[in-house]
Formats: C-alpha cells, structure tokens, sequence
C-alpha cells in the first residue's frame, strides 16, 4: 500500500501527484509518451530526486534500504547484460540480492518458467529476440518474489500472444499478492487493470477503479474516457449520463488529483496533508464516496485548459 | 489489507552483511560476472594481453642497436603500457554499465557502490596480473632484459599500473556520456602523465613547473619504481615508497569513482 506526492522544482515534470493503492492489486498507469510516467515510477522505486513531497511504499520512505528487496523494477528499456546468457544473467542479479546456494538457483529456475525462456535458458541474451530479451529483464525483477513490481511499458512492442502471456503471469502474480504498477501509453491495456491512473503533462487526471472511470464517463473502453476527460468535447452525446454518474473522478483547471474512493489511504498521512494546504478546498472535504452528482459536465472545456490536445489525438484515437 | 508483511528470504539473508559499506558475496559475484562477460569476448582478452608484449618486442627491435638503450627504457614502460591498456578496457566497460542502466538496476538491489567497483577492480586485476606475468617473462627471457632487481619488482610496478588505470578508467567513465568521451579521455588525462613522466627527458632537467606537475602525476612514480628495480639489486626504500603512492592513488580514485555512482 502506498501513497504518494510528487512536486518538482523549475520545470515540473510531475505535479502535485498523490494516489494511493491497495495491494494486491494491477495498477495500470497510463498517459501518452513523455507525461512523465517512467519518473513518476522512477519515484516510486526512490531513483529519482524529487522537489518535494513523500513517497511511501509498503510503509517505507521510497528507496529505503528495506524495500531494496522487496520491490521489483523493470526499466523501460532492457536492463540486463547482452554478452551473458540467460541463466548467467539471472544468476548473477539473484546473487545481487543476496540469494546463496539452493536458494538462488530455486529463483533462477521459478523465474525462468515464469517468463517461458527455457527454451533459451542458455542464449546470450544479445541474440534473443525483442520480446524474449525484454522477458530476461523482467524475470530479474521477479527474481526476489517482490511484494511490489513496477513495470515501465513491459509489453510494449510486444506480439500479441507474448502481451496476453504475459498478462496471465501478470493476474497470477496478483493473485498471489503481489501489488503491480504496470506503466503503459496503449491504452487498451488498461482493460486489464484493476485500477488506472491516469496521466499527462505530469498531472494525475484520474486514479480509481476501473470501473468506476467507465461509469463516470460513461465510455465503454478506457481509452474513450481519457478522451473525455482530456477533450471534454468529444462525445458530447453521453454528456448527461457523466453529470449523472457518482463521483469517481474529477479533474479541474488545477491539478487535482481524483478523490478517489479509497479503503487504502496510506498510515503516513502527515507529510501529505501539511505539503499542500491549497487541497483542503477540494471536494476533499466530503468524504470521497459521498461526494455528490456535480451538476455541471465535470469536464468543461474552460475547467480544463487543455493546449496538446491535437498531439494528444494523434497517439490515442477515440472511439 | 489484503496480504500481511511477509519478510521475505532475501530480506534475512541481505540484512546481516548491512553493517559494512560491502557484501562479500555480492562483490565476488560482481567479479565473477564481470569475468564472465570479458570472456566471452576473445578478441579483448587476446588484445589486452597480447599488446604489451608486442610493444615490448616492437622496443627490443627499435633499440637493438643501441647499446643499452633497451636496458634503460625497458623497465619504465612496465610502468606505462599496461596503465593505458587497462584504462582504455576499463572505462568503456564501465560506461557500458552505467549508460545500459543496470548499473542503476544494481543499486535498487542491495548492491552497494563499492561492490560494483571492487568486482570490477577484482577481475580487472586478475586480468592485470596475468598480463603482467606474461610481459614480464617475455622481456626477462627471450626478449633479454637485464635488470639488477629480481624480476617480480616489474611484476609489481606492471599490476599497479594496471590498477592505476583501471582506477582512472572507473573515474573517468562518471564524467564520460559516451564511449568517445571516455577513449578523448585517455590523451587528455594519461598522455600528459606520459610526456613528464621522466621517460623521455630526466625530470631533474625539466623546468620547474614542469618537474613540480610530474610530481604530482602518479605515472611518474611508476616509472621511477621501475627505474630503481632496474637499477639496484633487491628492494629498495624509494622503490617501496613509490609503490605505496601508486597504491594509496588508486584507492583514493577507486574511492572517488564509487562516490560517483548514484542512485
């Protein structure tokens, strides 16, 4: 479970971000190239200086000496050694965390059924294909049975067979527990979340359930909600039924993140509370799952000041 | 709360070496590894240890006619050769490292800086000491090389200044972006050391400036070592304190490159 706020100095690459989530949970974070995805992850896995703010992750500060373990990060691009083979490979970065003996090797084998390489168990990983190559970086991070996973774009540019493979390994290991922070700009993979934040320009414009996103939005996939609440002109139609629609995210002229309906708030409310004193004026102040239907369209055009709408057409289409 | 603290397997076995600035294992695993990757590249190992011996054979031929010369010139390059040759390795690889980002991956781990850097300086060494033997032998036997000081003293001066360069390589691989940089490094950083190290005119005849830069450039101090290997029968006093400076270099470098790596 963690929370987390994130301010950056000069040029704000993430603003003002504040979300928590529940474990065991896939929680898919998504917004297009460049908004800022893989610092926020990067934060999260405490790699990235930040401005200000707190970030908490399953009860610790980001980056603590205790978490090493038990968080997992799959970088964007494959982060492992080409002139080494698969096991080699594993071999090493589970001896990197400190697994002797019968227990390294247990990790290496589980983690190599888990991403189906054995097969190329022993390929230098140079000469394996795009997807096998990114499914090496992957299972190094699966290595430590980690109780959280941050993924950047793990399936992007992926077969789609490979992308539905993984996935499954993905619902598995949720099911067992694991909490999975999956970052991705294709917005149909969101349809396999649990939960979704939504991103862009460094500012979270939506974090709750997934259904909850389609119910206010009255879309039926993701990816036409993000349309809606990026380009609130897009499907004027179904206006009235999101004014109708309870509550589940907001976005205004500021960046306000989502009162979301949370069972999950983090313990270490203290530093998140007193950063931001602006926040008390947001419908905060109701309890989220009460906040009432707003009479307004939540997403009017002049509440949400919008200037990359056109690039932003171009890398998602809607419906 | 869905599932409730487990303390995993690793976090237990990682948490009792937390005391020291490195984990044993995990540094020799680094060095393991790192050999590992040298290896499978043949065509470096041939290189590296194959290019001091050529250049030692390329001077016997240059200098067979003067007399002396190669007596004189031989033992000094011990110190210099394998300084570039290991620097050049080096910060390339490193810079791999760094810029493939699993130098960034490592230190999520439990990783510390200076197990990275020590498993790089362990099998660098080892590489190091092999081509140290191998020079050492070729110039002491077939080459001919008549030096008064047992035969290991070059032994010593080579590795340290293998581990000299491997230091600066580490270093310099920080503030390198690109391979390029790291390898316009190289006459920026070691072919200065080069020029006033003494080889080419004795330092007492240089100006003063001069001789005051070169002594405070740690080449100069392998070269004299070598010198005075060559020079005198068994271990001398200048010969040890030479050796100390180079060492105490290039911990204070491999010191200063593990601060580089950041989080």
């Amino acid at each position: 479970m963690y929370g987390l706020r994130v301010t950056r100095g000069d040029r704000p690459l993430l603003d003002d971000i504040s979300f928590a989530a529940p474990r065991g949970a896939i929680v898919g974070l998504l917004g297009p190239s460049g908004c800022g995805k893989t610092t926020l992850l990067r934060s999260v896995v405490g790699i990235q200086a930040c401005a200000a703010g707190h970030v908490q992750v399953l009860g610790h500060p980001a980056g603590a000496a205790a978490l090493e373990t038990r968080v997992g990060y799959v970088t964007q691009a494959p982060s492992v050694y080409t002139d080494l083979t698969v096991l080699e490979n594993l071999r090493y970065f589970s001896a990197a965390l400190g697994l002797r003996g019968w227990r390294r090797e247990n990790a290496v084998v589980r983690v190599v059924k888990e991403v189906d390489l054995a097969d190329w168990a022993d390929q230098p990983v140079g000469r394996l294909s795009g997807g096998q190559y990114s499914r090496v970086s992957l299972a190094v991070a699966l290595l430590g049975s980690p109780e959280l996973l941050v993924m950047d774009e793990p399936t992007v540019g992926l077969d789609p067979l490979i992308r539905q493979e993984l996935w499954t390994v993905f619902r598995r290991l949720a099911n067992e527990g694991t909490t999975l922070l999956v970052s991705s700009h294709v917005m149909d993979e969101a349809d396999r979340c649990d939960r979704l934040l939504l991103m862009r320009d460094g500012r979270l414009l939506a974090s709750c359930e997934r259904s909850e996103l389609l119910a206010h939005t009255g879309c039926a996939s993701v990816e036409g909600a993000f349309m809606r609440l990026v380009r609130p002109g897009a499907g004027a139609a179904s206006g009235t039924a999101s004014s109708t629609a309870s509550g589940a995210a907001s976005a205004s002229g500021r960046p306000d993140p989502v009162p979301v309906p949370t069972d999950s708030v983090p313990p270490s409310s203290g530093p998140e509370t007193t950063s931001e004193p602006a926040y008390e004026s947001a419908p905060a102040s109701t309890p989220p799952d009460t906040v009432p239907p707003p009479t307004q369209p939540l997403f009017d055009g002049g509440l949400l000041p919008d200037p990359h709408a056109s690039f932003f057409a171009s890398e998602c289409r809607g419906p | 709360m869905r599932t409730e603290y487990r303390p995993s397997v690793v976090t237990r076995a990682v948490r009792t070496a937390r005391a020291l600035p490195l984990t044993p294992g995990i540094t020799l695993a680094t060095a393991q590894r790192v050999l590992q990757q040298i290896v499978r590249d043949r065509g470096s190992v041939a290189l590296m240890l194959a290019i001091p011996c050529m250049l030692m054979v390329i001077l016997k031929l240059m200098f067979d006619d003067a007399d002396g010369a190669f007596e004189r010139i031989g033992p000094q390059v011990f110190g210099i050769f394998p300084l570039i040759v290991m620097y050049l390795v080096a910060s390339v690889s490193t810079l791999r490292e760094r810029t493939s980002g699993t130098a960034e991956r490592l230190l999520t781990m439990p990783v510390q800086r200076l197990d990275i850097v020590l498993g790089y300086s362990l099998a660098f060494g080892f590489l190091a000491l092999l081509q140290a033997v191998l020079a050492t032998l070729l110039s002491v036997g077939p080459l001919g090389l008549d030096i008064k000081g047992p035969p290991y003293l070059l032994m010593i001066i080579a590795m340290l200044g293998a581990l000299l360069g491997l230091a600066l390589g580490l270093l310099v691989s920080a503030f390198a972006r690109n391979e390029f940089q790291a390898v316009q490094f190289l006459p920026a950083g070691v072919l200065p050391q080069f020029l006033v190290c003494g080889l080419f005119v004795p330092r007492e005849d240089m100006s003063d400036g001069l001789s005051a830069v070169a002594k405070v450039m740690p080449m100069t101090y392998a070269v004299q070592a070598a010198g005075e290997a060559a020079r005198h029968d068994g271990v001398t006093g200048l010969f040890v304190r030479d050796a100390l400076l180079i060492l105490g270099c290039v911990i204070v470098v491999l010191l200063a490159s593990a601060a580089t790596l950041k989080r």
